[in-house]
Order: C-alpha cells, then sequence, then structure tokens
C-alpha cells in the first residue's frame, strides 16, 4: 500500500506530529479559559488540528505524487 | 408509541435486517462476488471501535470532564498514521501465516508455543468481560429509559429487578444467539467472516446517523448552534465549581497522554480489532484508504458529544444519569421517532461490539485453551476421532455462550459502581498488555517466549491487582479496608497507590507500573537465553518478514499421513480441495504425485493452523511427522543464508533497473538526433530549392538579354526589373536562411533590455507608413500611454512587428484592406501578468488546418498548387522563435474570409526603471 519510502516517512513525520500537538506542552498554550466564536478554545483547537491531520494524512496516502 | 413491545419488534426487525445482510455477504462470497472488497466497507467496519461506551459513555464522560472523552479518538487516529509501519507488516505476517487471532499471532512468533497462546487468550477473556457487561448495560438502561416515555425515570438498580424481568439477560440471550448464527455457520480454514464484515460496516453506518441525527437536533432544533449551548452551560452553577470555570475544563497532562497511549493500543490490540483489521482483511490495499477514513469517522461521531452533553445538562441539573442524555434530550422534547432512532443507533453499537469481540474470543478459547486441553486428556481420545470439524464448531458456540454469560454476570454483580467509560478503560489497560510482545514480535528478533510470558504474567498481575480488585472491592466483593491498607496491611502495597505513587488517576496509575513490569520482565528474561531454533525461525519470519517456507525442520511426511490428519479439522473435501490446489501450485498432477517433503509439512501445519492455532497445529503435524530437529547453529546458519542471498537479490535487482534505466535514455537520445538528422535534411533540400527559383528566373532573363542584343528598350527594362526584385528576394532569403540559423543555434545577439513594446510598436507602424499608404490600407493603433514595459530586444521586437505588419499588408485587398494593432495588459492562464499585443486584419483568413503549418519553416497558407507564394516562408518562424525567446507565446486567430488575428504575448516587466536608448 505505501509506495514509496518517501509516503511512509510523510506518514511518520505526521503520527510525531499528532503526538506532539496533542500532548503537553503544545497543548497547554492552549488548555485554559477563552473562546473562539463562541466555541471554547481548547476544543475548538483539539476539533481542528484533528481535522487537519485527517485532512493531511488524506492527501499523504491518496495524492501519489512521489 | 414507545410501549414496551414496539421496542422489542424494531429491535428484533434491527437485528432480522442485519442478518438478512450477513446471509447476503456470505452468499456473495461463495458466489466468489465479494461484497466487502471495498476500502470503504473496511473504514467503516473498523467503526466496531466505536461501541455503547461511545455512544451513550462519551456523553457522559463529556459531562464530566470536558474535552476528556477525545484521547480515546485522538489515539487510534495516531496508530493509523503509523498504519504503513505496524498494520502492514502485521497485516502480511498474518496473511502468510494464516494467523487466526492475537493469540495466535503472539504464540506463533515465540516458537508457536500453546502455553503463550493459552495465557494470552486468558488474559484477553478476563480482560474484555467487564467490557463486554458494559454494552449488556448500556442496551439493558436505554431499553428501560425510553420503555417509561413520556416520563423520563433513571433505570432502578439492577439488584432489586429479579432474574426474569431483567432485559439485560434477554439481550444477553438473543445477542449470543444471534452470534452463533453469525460466527459459527461453518470452519473456514482462514477463520474470516464476509457476511458478518458487511453487517459490522452496515452498523457503522446506522450508529453513526444516529449520533448526528441528535446532535443535530439538540444543536439546531434545541438551540441556536455550538456558540448558544456553551455560552448557556457556561452559565450553569455547575460549571462555576469547575477550575477555570469554562464549559471546557483544563485536562490533567498525564492522564491524557495516558489515554492518548492507551487507546493507540487498544484500537490495534483489543481481539475485536484485530480481528475487523487484519484477520478479516480482503485486500491489504484497502488499509490506504483506512489511514483516513476511520479517523474521520471517529471524529464525525464525536463531533456533537461535547455540545449533547453540555444541553444535557442546561436540561437535566439534576436526576438525570448524564450516560442517558442522548436519549432523554429527544425524549424531553417528545421526539418519539428520533428516540427510538437513536436506541436503534446504540442497539447497533453494541451488538457489533457484541458480535465481533465473541466470535474473536471464542476463537481464540477454541483454538488456544480448550483444543490444547482436549489433546492432553487421554479421556476424550481425540487422536481416534476421524472428523473433527463438528467438535470445534461445537467448542466454539460453546464458548460464545459461555462468554456472554461471564458478561452478564459481571453486569449483575459489578455493573452498578461504575460509569460505562471506566468500565471500558479497565479493559483496555488489559488489552495493553499485549503491547510489548506484540510489537517485540514485530521488531526483536531477541524476544523469547519465556520473556514473552514473563512480561504477561507480570502486566497481568498488576493489572488485576491494581484495578481489577479495587473494581471488585467496590462493588463489595473484596473488603474495602483492602483498598485503603494494602495487602497484609502493608501501606506500600496499597492497590491505588502501589508503592507510594500518588496523583495519578487509577487508569493511569495502573497503566504505569503494568507495562513497566510489563517491558522490563519481557526483556530482560528474554535476554537471560538465547533463542531456540524454533523461535529464531518464528522471529526471522516476522521480524525480516519475506523468509517464507524455511525448511527448519528436518523429517518429512507423505500425503497419506498428512491428508487424514488435516481432513479431521477441516472435513474431507475441504481438506481435498486445498491439497489438489498446493499441487497444482507446485506443478504436480493430482494429490499423490505430492511429494513427502518438508515444504507439504509446512504447507499442511499452516493449513491446520488457519482452523485450530498454530500452537496446536505444530502439536497435531508433529504427531505424525518424524523428524529431528535442527540445533539453533543450523537455523541460525539457514536463515544467514537466506537474508544474504536477499540482500544480494536485492542489489542485482537495482542494479538491473539502473541498467534498463540507462539504455531507455539512450534509446531516446539516439531517436531524437536521427530526428534531427532528418530535420537537417529536409531543410537543405528545402533552401536549396527555394534559392533555386529566383537563381533560374534571373539567369533565363539574362540569358535572354545577353543572347538577343534586339530586344526593345521597354522590355529590356522589364526584364532588368525583374532580376532586381528576383535578386532582392534571394539576398533576403539568404539573410532570412542565416537569421534562423543563428537563432536556432542559439548564437544570435541578443541586446535584452527593459522597454515599452508600445513605443517599438509606434516606430514600426511609422517605418510601414508609406508602403500602407501605397496600397491604400488603413493602419489603426490602440496603445496605452505610456504603455507597460518588458523586456526585449528592442531591434528583434521591431523585427517582430514588421514581419507581422508586412504579413498582414501582403494579404488585405488594395484600398478596403484594414490593419489594426491592440495592445493591452491582460493575465496568462497561470495567473501571471502578460501584454498582450494583437495584429488585425481583414484579408481572405487561414485555414484551420493551416494555423499551425504557417509557423513552420517555408511552409505557407493556400493551396500550393495553384496560389503564387508570397514571401519566403520563413518570416512567421523567426517570429516565432524570437516572441518565445522573450519569454511570450505567438499564435493565429483566424476564420476563413474573415481576416486572421496574429497575436502574441510578452511576460510584464513591473520594474519601472525604462533604460531609453
Amino acid at each position: 500500500m505505501i509506495r514509496s519510502r518517501l509516503t511512509a516517512q510523510r506518514l511518520f513525520a505526521l503520527f510525531l506530529l499528532g503526538v506532539v500537538l496533542f500532548n503537553f506542552p503544545v497543548l497547554h498554550i492552549f488548555n485554559r479559559g477563552g473562546d473562539v466564536f463562541g466555541i471554547p478554545l481548547l476544543y475548538a483547537y483539539l476539533m481542528v488540528i484533528w481535522l487537519v491531520l485527517i485532512g493531511l494524512l488524506a492527501v499523504t496516502v491518496e495524492g501519489g505524487t512521489d | 408509541m414507545l410501549q414496551g413491545w414496539v421496542i422489542v419488534v424494531v429491535s428484533l426487525v434491527y437485528l432480522g435486517i442485519l442478518f438478512a445482510i450477513a446471509w447476503y455477504g456470505d452468499h456473495r462470497a461463495d458466489t466468489g462476488r465479494s461484497l466487502i472488497s471495498s476500502p470503504v466497507v473496511y473504514a467503516l467496519s473498523l467503526g466496531v471501535y466505536c461501541t455503547t461506551w461511545t455512544f451513550y459513555g462519551s456523553v457522559g464522560r463529556a459531562a464530566a470532564s470536558g474535552v476528556g472523552f477525545l484521547p480515546i479518538y485522538l489515539g487510534p487516529t495516531l496508530l493509523f498514521a503509523l498504519a504503513g509501519f505496524v498494520l502492514m507488516k502485521m497485516l502480511r505476517v498474518a496473511k502468510a501465516n494464516r494467523i487466526t487471532s492475537i493469540a495466535d499471532f503472539v504464540a506463533s512468533r515465540y516458537g508457536k508455543s500453546q502455553l503463550l497462546g493459552g495465557l494470552v487468550t486468558i488474559i484477553a477473556v478476563v480482560g474484555i468481560i467487564p467490557y463486554i457487561a458494559l454494552q449488556l448495560k448500556a442496551v439493558s438502561n436505554s431499553f428501560s429509559v425510553i420503555e417509561s416515555y413520556p416520563q423520563i425515570i433513571m433505570p432502578a438498580s439492577v439488584a432489586a429487578v429479579p432474574l426474569h424481568q431483567d432485559g439485560a439477560l434477554y439481550v444477553a440471550i438473543i445477542l449470543a444467539g444471534f452470534t452463533i448464527l453469525f460466527g459459527t455457520r461453518h470452519l473456514d480454514a482462514t477463520e474470516r467472516h464476509e457476511g458478518m464484515v458487511a453487517a459490522i460496516a452496515f452498523e457503522s453506518i446506522i450508529k453513526l446517523v444516529a449520533f448526528l441525527a441528535v446532535g443535530i437536533f439538540v444543536v439546531w432544533g434545541i438551540h441556536d448552534g455550538f456558540a448558544d449551548i456553551f455560552a448557556k452551560a457556561a452559565a450553569l452553577p455547575a460549571m462555576a465549581q469547575r477550575s477555570g470555570g469554562a464549559p471546557v475544563t483544563p485536562v490533567a497532562y498525564g492522564s491524557w497522554g495516558a489515554l492518548l497511549f492507551l487507546a493507540m493500543f487498544a484500537s490495534l490490540l483489543l481481539p475485536r480489532q484485530f480481528q475487523i483489521a487484519i484477520v478479516e482483511n480482503v485486500n491489504p490495499g484497502h488499509l490506504r484508504r483506512a489511514v483516513w477514513m476511520f479517523p474521520l469517522y471517529l471524529l464525525l461521531i464525536n463531533l456533537f458529544v461535547l455540545p449533547v452533553a453540555l444541553a444535557g445538562m442546561i436540561h437535566f441539573p439534576t436526576g438525570v444519569d448524564a450516560d442517558t442524555f442522548v436519549l432523554t434530550l429527544p425524549m424531553a422534547h417528545q421526539q418519539e421517532f428520533l428516540t427510538l432512532f437513536v436506541y436503534i443507533g446504540g442497539l447497533s453499537a453494541a451488538t457489533g461490539m457484541v458480535i465481533v469481540e465473541t466470535i474473536a474470543l471464542s476463537t481464540m478459547v477454541c483454538n488456544d485453551l480448550v483444543m490444547p486441553a482436549l489433546f492432553r486428556l487421554p479421556f476424550f481420545r481425540l487422536e481416534e476421532r476421524s472428523d473433527l470439524s463438528g467438535l470445534l464448531l461445537t467448542i466454539r458456540r460453546v464458548a460464545i455462550g459461555v462468554i456472554l454469560a461471564l458478561g452478564y454476570l459481571y453486569f449483575r454483580i459489578a455493573g452498578e459502581a461504575h460509569a460505562l467509560v471506566s468500565i471500558g478503560l479497565i479493559s483496555f489497560v488489559a488489552v495493553a498488555q499485549f503491547a510489548p510482545a506484540v510489537f517485540g514480535a514485530l521488531y526483536w528478533k531477541g524476544g523469547t517466549r519465556d520473556g514473552a510470558l514473563a512480561g504477561l504474567l507480570v502486566g497481568f498481575m498488576v493489572w488485576g491487582y491494581t484495578l481489577m480488585l479495587p473494581s471488585f472491592a467496590k462493588s463489595g466483593w473484596l473488603p474495602v479496608d483492602f483498598m485503603s491498607s494494602g495487602m497484609f496491611g502493608l501501606d506500600i502495597l496499597r492497590p491505588q497507590s502501589l508503592f507510594g505513587l500518588t496523583g495519578f488517576d487509577e487508569i493511569t496509575h495502573c497503566m504505569i507500573w503494568s507495562l513497566l513490569g510489563n517491558t522490563v520482565a519481557y526483556a530482560g528474561v528474554s535476554l537471560l537465553r538465547a533463542p531456540t531454533a524454533r523461535e529464531a525461525h518464528q522471529a526471522a519470519v516476522f521480524v525480516s518478514g519475506n523468509i517464507e517456507g524455511l525448511p527448519v525442520w528436518r523429517g518429512s511426511a507423505g500425503v497419506t499421513d498428512l491428508l487424514p490428519l488435516v481432513a479431521r479439522f477441516l472435513g474431507a473435501e475441504k481438506a481435498k480441495a486445498a491439497f489438489a490446489e498446493y499441487a497444482q501450485h507446485r506443478g504436480v498432477f493430482g494429490i499423490n504425485g505430492l511429494k513427502a517433503d518438508a515444504g507439504l509439512v509446512l504447507f499442511a501445519e499452516n493449513l491446520l493452523a488457519g482452523a485450530i492455532g498454530s500452537g496446536s497445529a505444530r502439536a497435531m503435524v508433529a504427531s505424525v511427522v518424524e523428524e529431528e530437529p535442527l540445533g539453533i547453529d543450523e537455523v541460525m546458519h539457514i536463515l544467514d543464508e537466506a537474508s544474504q542471498m536477499r540482500s544480494y537479490s536485492i542489489e542485482l535487482e537495482a542494479k538491473s533497473r539502473e541498467l534498463q534505466e540507462a539504455t531507455t535514455e539512450l534509446r531516446d537520445a539516439n531517436a531524437r538526433l536521427r530526428e534531427l538528422d532528418r530535420m537537417k535534411d529536409d531543410f537543405i533540400s528545402t533552401v536549396t530549392h527555394e534559392l533555386r527559383t529566383p537563381l533560374t528566373s534571373i539567369r533565363a532573363f539574362s540569358e535572354m538579354l545577353h543572347e538577343d542584343p534586339d530586344i526593345d528598350v521597354t522590355e529590356r527594362v522589364r526584364f532588368l526589373g525583374i532580376i532586381v526584385s528576383e535578386t532582392e528576394r534571394l539576398s533576403r532569403l539568404i539573410n532570412q536562411i542565416l537569421d534562423l540559423a543563428k537563432l536556432d543555434s542559439g548564437r544570435g545577439e541578443w541586446s535584452v533590455n527593459t522597454l515599452r513594446p508600445g513605443e517599438v510598436i509606434r516606430e514600426a507602424a511609422d517605418s510601414m507608413l508609406a508602403l500602407f499608404h501605397e496600397k491604400a490600407v488603413s493602419l489603426e493603433l490602440d496603445l496605452p500611454d505610456p504603455g507597460p514595459a518588458a523586456l526585449a530586444d528592442r531591434d528583434r521586437l521591431m523585427q517582430v512587428m514588421v514581419n507581422l505588419l508586412s504579413n498582414a499588408l501582403k494579404f488585405v485587398p488594395k484600398s478596403e484592406g484594414r490593419v489594426s494593432v491592440v495592445l493591452r495588459v491582460t493575465s496568462s492562464p497561470d495567473m501571471k501578468k502578460i501584454i498582450r499585443v494583437s495584429v488585425t486584419d481583414n484579408g481572405p483568413g487561414i485555414r484551420l488546418e493551416d494555423q499551425e503549418l504557417i509557423f513552420e519553416k517555408f511552409r505557407q497558407g493556400g493551396d500550393v498548387m495553384t496560389d503564387k507564394p508570397q514571401g519566403t516562408g520563413l518570416g512567421l518562424p523567426i517570429t516565432r522563435q524570437i516572441v518565445e525567446y522573450f519569454g511570450g507565446r505567438l499564435w493565429v486567430e483566424s476564420t476563413l474570409t474573415k481576416g486572421a488575428c496574429f497575436v502574441f504575448t510578452l511576460p510584464l516587466h513591473e520594474d519601472d526603471n525604462i533604460e531609453n536608448k
């Protein structure tokens, strides 16, 4: 399924990116009160990063520009 | 409308639909047109990860802790980013070795150990039973909640309900029957259930749509969107007590991170996840789509969890369990159908989990626990029975019943003490104990059976002591002072702050100690001794991947020994068919032609492994094969040779690929050279031809003048005029050929400056004005002042304009001719600013088929046979070369009889420093 080493490396990089973004200390930046458009900051941050990560995964495996 | 019998009927109809789908899926699989051979179905079936815990429990957890429910779903997202490494490798290994469960996987890797398979099975069964209890609890709770519609009454304590009135009992019985029908219809050598997977994918859709429906209803039906809910929730008195006072309380990083990794492990190591992701996978390529589709599924099903939880807290300040908010919110607003639909969604979440989990567990119990035991007990005399496939199915059916009965028992006894989520987390930590042995299996050749046994035992014991026993204590099974004072009254052994470790919640606490002990024991004990021959062989198969079918055991057995053995487990027909296929694969005619060699033994062993697990298969084959095991030195020798050969062949492949690439390049270059050579020949012959035409006419007229002195003066002048004009044409032709040769070879002299093309156009037009007047043709210029700048050679640009203008002048009719020049700044298709110059005439136009031809050397528009050529046929090619040198394009737009429009573009130069030269 993984057509090239490059794709595999990109996926691994996305894994590391996710681990960093979903954990201390980056999480700490958003782990406080306040909101964006009425949505609590932490919740909005997690959902948006999650969606972005899924998007990047999709582009990486489906893109096929190696 | 929501009376008890309606709900029961609807539930049964739903289960009927599931069964129909499963039946149809199996039917399609039998006829070879698989229903589940699609990456989308694979991704959906992975959604079995989302159980009632997700469906009801997440809302409860969100109500208690804000975003605390999310790591359970972020973890699998991260794991699937790793799918390319871990899952892909597992899939390959599992397919090659006919692995049928996670117990089989671990057992097979560490030397096909029956002991290890048994231990993994016990851990899985003990660990998963609370999780199954959780599903029963959720279904029976949801049933009793909506049964009392329109009143909202929380379900009574189970202990107060007599056995025959307990809904969960009936749920358990129906699910057991259902799973038996689903999962053990026939015995398959690959342990795959296509119909079941199709039904699970369908259930994933139902639960997702149901949750989205209730989410949309709560957010936009009851409230005015997300912001409205968050604003109202912030005003609740309960929120004021939380730290920060916000609806989303800050998370504790320790338990957050622990849950993240816990969920990462669980989404692969839970028996049902392993079953769906690895065993039921029909095509490894499907994993690619699942990498992003499964996380997307998780995101969607969690989108409304927090809003629903907060809305529940707004509507029911007290008295309603947060785990039931998805049901009670629609109920409070008299939405009968929505309530029923949500209930069905919850039912689908529960049934999906229970079906897959019990099928996976029953396979493990049968292959790794019961069969090895039966073979050891002489009482059963299994060796003498001819067909065991019926026995295997019976064991599995009984196992399913027993597992569900145990789940129900746990629910009756301990279920009340916990919320849905904390029950599930207990199971998660239990299966996380497989992580060191499983990941070590794939990446570390040094792991041994003893190491894996030690690691699993230590991890399992710590888990039992710090998590399972306290949960019993809370349910009143054990004295509570065991919790507060520790075993033997030793304070240091208090289960939930072992060795004085405090400051973590119970899950994180247990995870730290159990996985630490597990990993240390696994690695430490593994390093005590070198792997045995069998372990080393399996390590090579698992870690290096490709070394398949290495005959490590000397010794042989013929078809006459092996076929009856396999037939006893698979049935005679299936066994014969499999052997026949293998014979064909080996290129032998008929089963009896198969040689009695190690390959055949290995084939039979793998075939058996699919039905009874690798450990039992090894034991069975060993009983009929006379074999002498190789020593470790010999095994290592064989493995070394094999891996060396593999690396040689990889090198060789790379070399030959390089060679092939070089050959292709050379061939291309050669073809290009030939083409150029041919073009050069063409060019020379055309040029010679073009030069000969004026030369012939000059020579003819000069000879006439030379030989006949009597020609009168007017004739003489006319002849001389022709000679002069032909000479001019000749020299023009030669100039242009030289020009073209220079451009082609790239030796043209260019002095590129920043200039305004508008000025150059005006200058060119002025120089041509006399010619236009002579033919009475009007020339209109539409140029902006001062106009845009471009980088170009002034003289060459002049040449372009003169060429285009004289070209237009040549073709327009006398006295009625009109030529216009327009300059504009526009943007190109790739959004760059460009200058566009068009020269339009009202001449005869150019045929569509000639519109590209006229830019070729010596080619002219019109009919070559009838029309007299005007010009050399080199003007436009030269013009195009110049324009392209400046980075622009030149083309023509025209329709016959309606005139032609030559257009060229130049890149805009933004810098306004014009050097006036």
